[in-house]
């Protein structure tokens, strides 16, 4: 087991540095040079000139990578093109509201997900059953901007029971109830397609312990059927389950940069739109790249996660 | 006596188990070790041991399905164990295999006769019309009718598609055919019909055969020569008939006598009971690979491997009279 | 594996499969529905009233028997670029998929039949490549690039191959020890024929599966991104454009007839396309 970890992180190692370099490039694709967007229009020249060697934008793209690596590993992600403060203190400033939403979307989406998906594994073909299975597909396919600007147009314009969007309303100190009225459609709108999604891995996962044969020696044992949904199913059926939380998170920041866009939501997301639009490279490959080491995590806790509720894994 | 077919020497597969952080190789398994053996034209050579002894990881040597540790297949005085993938392509449509299960050996989604014509368009030894016209003859070399053709394997019944794969393996005119337990996943009503059919083919095309079974009633059925293994190494290699007359080694004895006795009138005699499983060839047993389950064993036998010498790997070869 | 197989199966697996598929209802109520809007993108300027650019002298109109639909912010008949934002859909969902399906089962091939350093070199690239923030990395790579229909297409199809290469890889590891295989291989054949006439049809079931949940997958990042400002630019429609109209109070509030039926045709369009993957699924997957 502790051999698996160790070989894990160190195969994690070159996966990284991959993650760096694509991002690097990536943002090197853009046409023009980064110093065109930090000078005014009216620069001379000599003035864009200056500028590259100050950025180190006239060395070649490999050193420019090193020196870019070599910042990095000193936690400095470089400069806004935009307004020269530190990339680092940018997100750092946003990622909170992020956080506030993603946690607690991916909460409320497990506490809706996991009874409903027992529930409508134990009335396996009725109607309870039917019902779940098509709502879950219709919250996998429905697209988060269309699902918010429905709720936008309901619950805030039409019925007036919410904000329309922001984090707190201004002017009026933004009080914890206030918050929560504004965290509330956001966090739907997010929640609904991991919901969606999990409630069909925990259904489906649920059947599937159903059907083995140690819940029929349980059963045959005489055991209760909240005994055999509890303690014997639903810890084999959760192992599928801890791999789609990896997944996930990459679902996860799509769909708040979404989210975040319609409901004017001062996270990570918005910055990441408002960057685009500014083609604020600088600031783009920062949120890239901590978004990247973030799935990367999760991808990696997801792996020994499974090894450790299903210890063939770490053996294979 | 003829120049032998195929000649393996000291052949070795061993596969390393790996353990630990960065997949250390700390101990092999020795599903073949040291094995010598010849083939001559013409002739059947059975081998014959129980599951895991490495029979058929040594016939997938010879067809070089699987790259050999060390040692040579000398195949018509071509060292094929080092060949370059080229160069083995080309042989190899002398050298071809029978595949045990007859239910996996064939690709389920292609049609009997493609699956036939199949090797000739491969080698461009004919265009497709002719290709066909020849799968359809060769179906019917193997008694299957002309119809066959079109139908997919799942369609066929066992005995039907290992038909078809021996077939298959007579296409491109090979002149040694491995026989990998061809009959074994087949109903006992069908073995007979497939190991005529075999010898008939042998007859017709001058085929030598390395039948491999863990099983002696078709190995002597089908064998002129019989090499009998155990724990990826040979114990006695001897004629069919003297090997049913006079076992040499005792692990040989004991095959033989659990081999069912067709004659009622010998069927009294004493059994010899075998103890204990088959060591693992992971870690097999010092000395002689038999001595744990041997009944005849020595202190020697513990300490010293016996090297192959007359046809017998053993430090006390049986007598004439038994003992 | 053994069991023989009942003489009323003496016919091709397809055949077996179409049926089972045929049973599910939701199924092939999905594949209508698709049929219904590849016709309807094909036929767009057969089927549209007017021309979707043509602009008309009152913007912002409520439905009418003129416009059905009404007309959007600009004065362009909002049924008409509906019809033709199928075009748009369509061809984003099926070209990424035809090009991620491409590259993610090479290099699955190439890594589960050759092994050990290819494998690995690939999987590690993987790993990178799902490190990634699908969405957000589409996203500023679409926005470097310069958005565009192709941009988009070649953008998801370049990142989004590592499922089916991952995929492809497990399956290759099990159907390369199969006797079939190593018979192709005594028999001598080349590895690009062992490889796609022995390995590849053998592994088509999942793949066909992922790539038809993928078009559903392709069609939701096209409009969002079209919705962000980041995709098909206007005046071509596309159902995520005309729905970034809404963000918008006036529009959201006042002009549903403007943001709602996009909303639900991409609604549709995806729904009907997962029911068509869960059959395929469900028909495909059950065989023993």
């Amino acid at each position: 087991m502790i051999a698996y970890l160790i070989r894990r992180l160190l195969i994690g190692i070159p996966v990284l540095l991959g993650v760096t370099v694509i991002n690097f490039f990536i943002i090197n694709l853009a046409p023009g040079s980064p110093a065109d967007l930090f000078l005014s229009p009216t620069a001379t020249p000599e003035d864009v000139a200056r500028t590259e060697a100050e950025l180190g934008l006239n060395k070649p793209i490999f050193v420019q990578y090193v020196n870019w690596l070599t910042q990095l590993l000193h936690g400095n992600l470089g400069v806004s093109f935009q307004n020269r403060e530190p990339v680092t203190q940018l997100i750092g400033d946003r990622i909170g509201p992020t956080l506030l939403l993603m946690g607690t979307s991916l909460v409320v989406a497990y506490l809706v997900a996991i009874p409903i998906g027992i529930i409508a594994a134990r009335r396996r073909n009725t109607v309870v059953d039917y019902g779940v299975v098509g709502a879950s597909f219709l919250g996998i396919s429905v697209p988060h901007f269309f699902l918010g600007l429905a709720m936008i147009y309901v619950f805030a314009l039409t019925l007036g029971w919410f904000p329309t969007g922001g984090m707190l309303t201004l002017g009026r100190g933004g009080g914890f109830a206030d918050r929560l009225s504004h965290l509330v459609l956001p966090v739907v709108v997010l929640a609904t397609a991991i919901a969606a999604n999990m409630v069909r891995y925990v259904r489906s996962s649920m059947i599937d312990a159903f059907g083995q044969d140690y819940i029929r020696t349980a059963k045959a044992k005489g055991l209760g059927t909240s005994v055999i949904t509890n303690k014997h199913a639903l810890r084999n059926a959760l192992i599928p389950v801890v791999t789609v939380i990896g997944v996930d998170l990459s679902a996860l920041i799509g769909g708040a940069i979404v989210t975040e866009q319609i409901f004017q939501w001062p996270g990570i997301g918005l910055l990441t739109i408002q960057s685009i639009g500014a083609r604020d490279y600088a600031v783009l490959m920062g949120i890239n790249l901590i978004a990247a080491v973030a799935v990367f995590a999760a991808n990696l806790l997801t792996d020994i996660a499974y090894a450790v509720v299903d210890p063939r894994v770490a053996y294979a | 006596m003829t120049d032998p077919l195929l000649q393996v020497r000291n052949l070795k597969r061993y596969y390393p188990i790996r353990k630990g952080v960065i997949a250390r190789t700390v101990g092999h398994v020795r599903a073949v070790d040291d094995v010598s053996f010849d083939v001559y034209p013409g002739e059947t050579l059975g081998i014959v041991g129980e599951s895991g002894c490495g029979k058929s990881t040594t016939g997938r040597a010879v067809v070089r399905l699987e790259a050999p540790t060390a040692g040579s297949v000398v195949y018509d005085g071509t060292d094929i164990a080092g060949l370059s993938t080229a160069k083995m392509r080309r042989l190899r449509t002398e050298l071809q295999m029978v595949f045990q299960d007859p239910y996996s050996s064939l690709n389920p989604q292609i049609r009997i006769g493609e699956l036939l014509a199949e090797p000739l368009i491969a080698h461009k030894r004919l265009d497709r019309t002719a290709a066909h016209a020849k799968a359809a003859e060769m179906l019917e070399t193997v008694g299957l009718p002309k119809l066959y053709l079109n139908r997919y394997p799942h369609e066929l019944s066992g005995g039907q598609r290992q038909r078809v794969g021996i077939a298959r393996a007579l296409m491109l005119e090979p002149k040694l055919i491995v026989c990998d337990e061809p009959v074994s996943a087949l109903d006992v009503s069908i073995q007979a019909q497939v190991l005529n059919l075999l010898k008939d083919l042998q007859g017709e095309f001058g085929l030598t055969y390395v039948f491999i079974s863990h099983g002696l009633g078709a190995i002597k059925y089908i064998s002129d020569r019989i090499v009998v293994m155990y724990l990826g190494k040979v114990m006695e290699t001897a004629t069919t008939a003297e090997i049913f007359a006079q076992p040499k080694h005792p692990y040989t004895e004991i095959l033989l006598d659990a081999y069912p006795e067709p004659d009622p009138r010998l069927r009294d005699r004493q059994r010899i009971i075998v103890e204990g499983d088959v060591p693992s060839p992971a870690n097999p047993p010092k000395g002689c690979v038999f001595h744990t389950r041997c009944p005849y064993t020595k202190d020697i036998c513990r300490t010293e491997s016996p090297p192959l010498a007359d046809g017998v790997a053993c430090h006390f070869p049986l007598e004439a009279a038994g003992r | 594996m053994h069991k023989r197989v009942e003489p009323e199966a003496g016919r091709s697996s397809a055949r077996l499969m179409l049926r089972r598929f045929l049973k599910h209802r939701m199924a092939v109520a999905g594949l209508v529905v698709v049929v219904l809007m590849v016709l309807m993108a094909a036929l767009a300027p057969v089927l549209a009233p007017h021309n979707p650019n043509q602009i008309f002298d009152k913007f912002e109109a409520s439905p009418s028997s003129e416009h059905l639909l009404g007309t959007d912010s600009v004065g362009r008949d909002v049924l008409s670029r509906l019809i033709y934002g199928a075009r748009v859909s369509m061809s984003v969902g099926v070209g990424a998929v035809v090009v991620y399906v491409v590259i993610g089962v090479l290099l699955g091939l190439l890594a589960g039949y050759y092994g050990r350093w290819v494998d690995q070199v690939i999987m590690r690239i993987t790993d990178v490549f799902m490190s990634f923030p699908y969405f957000m990395v589409i996203l500023i790579l679409v926005s470097v690039l310069g958005p565009s229909l192709l941009t988009i297409i070649v953008v998801i199809g370049v990142l989004a191959w590592p499922m089916i290469g991952r995929l492809v890889r497990g399956s290759v590891l099990s159907i390369k020890q199969t006797d079939y295989v190593q018979a192709a291989v005594a028999l001598g054949y080349r590895t690009p024929r062992i490889l796609f006439r022995h390995i590849l049809p053998n592994a088509l079931s999942p793949i066909i599966v992922n790539a038809t949940f993928g078009v559903a997958q392709a069609i939701i990042l096209e409009s969002g991104l079209s919705f962000l400002g980041m995709g098909v630019r206007p005046p071509a429609a596309s159902w995520g454009n005309m729905l970034s109209e809404a963000q918008s109070i006036t529009v959201l509030s006042s002009q549903p007839w403007i943001w709602i039926p996009p909303g639900l045709m991409i609604l549709l369009a995806v729904l009907a396309i997962n029911f068509v993957g869960d059959g395929l699924r469900d028909s495909m997957e059950s065989r023993s």
